[in-house]
């Protein structure tokens, strides 16, 4: 199925709202997404027999920069039987207080795969995802403070005594 | 050390000190504990080309039977509790060889490696620096056998 086909088959399930744009300038095209259908959306692409993405690549987490106020989630789907690949991308407005994380429905329960990528982007962007079944840090202790791969991080001092710096 | 032989067996006359230094540097059993990619080396040390065994080196899967701590890769900050805590349980006298350029300095990650922690002599003390990135087994057999010096000059007393 083509980029076109998939773009059709969602805007006439979901309705046209759910596709919010596109990009076909990179390497491969993306379709951006209504954030809070996001799941849906994942679940009908590996159900239908006519896509059948029954693979999740990665998600990625992606600070947009500090002016722009905005993160987002890119996922990478690929369809084994037919080898395609399509990306979904979703991104929401945020004040980058860490008391309010940008938040994005949980595609656990579409990819189980989805479960660390999740808390992968959790514990370096600080992305919340809503609805995932244990989101805690994976790479990175318990008790470390701040989302390292954020544009705004700041390096600690030390980290339980000792320098952090060179 | 001087020996004399007779018809009813060997005598072998030494001194405390040298007895037990010489068992010691004779027998140094790291604990298998590998961290990144200078483990590769280090793995590749005890292999049959390098053969790290005739020097009595012959690695040990608990740290309360190792006397020798190799810190073979990038510590984190996550694993540097984990490193304190093996050096914890290592008996006395233990030794630390710090292999590779991550664990003397940071290595590649001295700049921008939130992470890492800038020389694992941070953590624990360290008795030999081996530099390399990551080092050949030859740079780490040339550390154990400068470590066998020191220990060869160490005093029971003072």
């Amino acid at each position: 199925m083509s980029f076109e086909d998939i773009k059709l088959l969602l805007s006439e399930k979901f309705g046209p709202e759910v596709i919010i744009g596109e990009e076909t300038g990179g390497l491969q095209p993306a379709l951006l997404i209504e954030p809070l259908r996001i799941a849906e959306v994942c679940l009908e692409l590996r159900n239908n027999p006519k896509t059948y993405f029954d693979f999740l690549s990665s998600i990625t987490g992606v600070d947009y920069g500090i002016e722009a106020m905005r993160f987002g989630v890119v996922y990478h789907l690929a369809s084994i039987p037919y080898q395609t690949q399509l990306t979904l991308k979703v991104s929401v407005e945020n004040n980058r207080d860490l008391d309010n994380l940008p938040s994005f429905p949980s595609i656990t329960s579409v990819y189980r795969t989805a479960d660390w990528h999740e808390r992968e982007a959790y514990d370096l962007v600080g992305i919340f995802f809503d609805g995932h079944p244990d989101l805690r840090r994976i790479l990175l202790p318990d008790d470390w403070d701040g989302f390292p791969l954020r544009k705004d991080y700041k390096t600690a001092e030390y980290y339980k005594g000792i320098k952090i710096d060179f | 050390m001087s020996s004399e032989m007779n018809d009813s067996g060997g005598v072998v006359i030494t001194k405390m000190n040298d007895l037990l230094n010489w068992a010691r540097l004779s027998s140094l059993w790291p604990l298998s504990f590998g961290i990144a990619c200078c483990a590769i080396e280090f793995m590749g040390a005890f292999a049959s080309t390098y053969d790290l065994d005739r020097y009595g080196v012959f690695p040990r899967p608990s740290a309360r039977q190792a006397d020798v701590l190799i810190i073979a890769g990038t510590v984190t900050f996550k694993m540097a509790e984990r490193i304190k805590r093996l050096y914890e349980q290592m008996p006395e006298p233990k030794y630390v060889i710090s292999m590779g350029s991550c664990s003397n300095c940071g290595g590649p990650y001295w700049q921008h490696g939130y992470h890492v922690v800038k020389g694992v002599d941070r953590v624990i003390p360290v008795d030999v620096y081996v530099q390399g990135c990551p080092p050949r087994p030859e740079s780490l057999i040339g550390a154990i056998l400068e470590l066998q010096k020191k220990i060869e000059g160490e005093r029971l007393v003072g």
